[in-house]
């Protein structure tokens, strides 16, 4: 990005002001389509601004991890492809991908979004294994923030098939033709605050993120509770800003649970 | 599992028998390898991590040289026997997730500009582990580049606050990161009073997160002053 567009930008917010003439606590425009992929249990269509999200839910029934055998099993992947943006390479996801896929993992496993005890088929034996996929297909900025809104409305409107045991006691098969929503307590969203020249700003656009000092990612749940935290780029936060940057993102954190109950609204019309 | 296991007795007192607020016992030296440019070993109760630095030196492969600053590349990695059960030597998604945060951290405390076209590589290995490694591996980065003579703008204390049994503590071990409810990772400039990586993996409230941060504060500035004993120690006497 040229130097002129970049202190454009930068002094654009030190005056409180922003490229495309929104506040600094102003998110872009949010779309959110739940049930996107109908050959998935769950799935949701989330953009913020030009970025694209699109996540799914597949399920299957495996076995439980031995240190958790009465829990059923999420596992959380991110991939950005690759014409997403100029600057993704095919590949293995990246740790730019895997840091992503993590934080959202946490947040959803930390907040107990899914009640995975209730996911256990025969405890010990079989469990539903569920795999959440985050597909990046449009990079501008805030993937964080845009994937974790397609991973939660993912979560909450899906419907799993009912598990059938068999009559030996041993097997289980899926039956497609019954399903039930997933076990939810709990919902949650991140809001990432990134920091320029002392001033805060949310959802920062693709322009935006190349002049952060940093960023730091919230997640925060429904009921106003810290889900999770992650520090990202480099520069510094000092103690009162971070506490700022918290107060910023539960603010903020209101449209986005705002935009997600509007999302799943329209489909229980 | 939560709540099941006690980790605060009617005493007020952790597992290993430390207060809420107190650190583990903390071993920190200087200049423990041969080869490399720099190094330290840190110790923290039963988490032991070697950390290692060569640079700044020549970039191989070329193409990632930059003409403005060196560029800083990092690794953490657990070794097998680190671990209860073996872990398997290749990384895994977590050592890449730390690698990147603990270079974020770097990136902020050293002056890359100084040395255009090179390289800093900053190595950790964690030989034992017992909860704090990436705080007890960031420490020990930033002691071996105090050693390799790299000019930074401060050390780099770390600390995880962690909640259990719905009481904040002071640097977590293993089963108190297992069975507690949360913990937070932070690493500061204590001289600057600027962060350098933050983490939260758990649920806090508003009042709690900040209540965590006082108590990592605490610990911090008791981290710093054990850091800058070590480098006198092999810089200053004798």
């Amino acid at each position: 990005m040229s130097r002129l567009k970049k202190s454009s930008i930068v002094s654009l917010i030190k005056k409180g002001l922003r490229v495309d003439g929104r506040k600094l606590n102003e998110y872009r425009e949010i779309t959110i389509i739940p049930n996107y992929i109908a050959k998935a249990e769950g799935s949701a269509y989330a953009k913020i601004g030009g970025t694209l999200v699109i996540a799914g839910l597949k399920v299957g029934i495996g076995t439980p991890y031995p240190d958790t055998p009465n829990c059923g099993v999420i596992t959380v992947n991110a991939e950005f492809v690759p014409f997403a943006s100029p600057t993704f390479e095919p590949g293995p996801p990246d740790e730019n991908a895997i840091e992503l896929a993590r934080v959202i993992d946490r947040s959803i496993r930390e907040l107990k979004v899914i009640d995975l005890e209730k996911l256990a088929i025969i405890p010990g034996e079989k469990v539903y294994i569920l795999w959440l996929d985050i597909y990046v297909f449009d990079h501008d900025g805030n993937l964080l923030d845009t994937s974790m809104l397609a991973a939660i409305t993912t979560l909450l409107t899906a419907r799993i098939p009912k598990a059938v045991i068999k009559e030996d006691g041993k097997t289980v098969e899926l039956n497609k033709e019954v399903s039930e929503p997933l076990p939810i307590t709990n919902k949650v969203v991140t809001v990432s605050v990134g920091k320029v020249n002392g001033k805060f700003i949310v959802d920062p656009n693709i322009d935006e993120e190349q002049v952060l000092d940093c960023r730091l990612a919230i997640s925060i749940s429904e009921d106003g509770r810290i889900a999770g935290m992650q520090k990202m780029g480099s520069g510094t936060f000092a103690l009162n800003e971070v506490i700022e940057a918290v107060k910023i993102a539960k603010e903020a954190s209101k449209t986005l649970f705002d935009k997600i109950n509007e999302a799943i609204r329209s489909i229980r019309k | 599992m939560i709540g099941k296991i006690k980790l605060i007795d009617e005493n007020g007192l952790r597992v290993d028998g430390r207060k809420p607020g107190e650190l583990r016992p903390v071993k920190m030296e200087v200049g423990v390898l041969k080869n490399a440019d720099g190094s330290a070993y840190v110790e923290q109760g039963n988490t032991r991590v070697l950390a290692a630095v060569y640079g700044p030196r020549e970039i191989h492969p070329k193409h990632l040289t930059l003409p403005d600053r060196a560029i800083l590349r990092t690794r953490y990695h657990m070794v097998p026997y680190s671990t209860d059960e073996r872990k398997s030597p290749a990384p895994t998604r977590r050592e890449i997730e730390l690698s990147k945060v603990i270079r974020e951290a770097l990136e902020s405390v050293i002056f890359v500009e100084l040395y255009p076209r090179t390289t800093i590589d900053v190595f950790i290995e964690v030989i034992q582990a017992d909860a704090g490694t990436r705080t007890a591996g960031l420490m020990a980065a930033s002691l071996a580049l105090a050693d390799a003579g790299i000019p930074m703008r401060d050390l780099i204390a770390a600390v995880a606050v962690g909640k259990v049994n719905g009481t904040l503590v002071l640097d977590i071990n293993q089963v108190e990161d297992e069975f507690g409810e949360a913990d937070m990772p932070i690493a500061m400039m204590p001289n600057l009073g600027e962060i350098v990586l933050l983490q939260l993996n758990g649920v806090l409230t508003e009042e709690e997160f900040y209540e965590a941060l006082k108590l990592a504060q605490k610990g911090i500035v008791q981290l710093y002053e054990i850091e800058k004993q070590a480098l006198m120690r092999k810089y200053c006497l004798g």
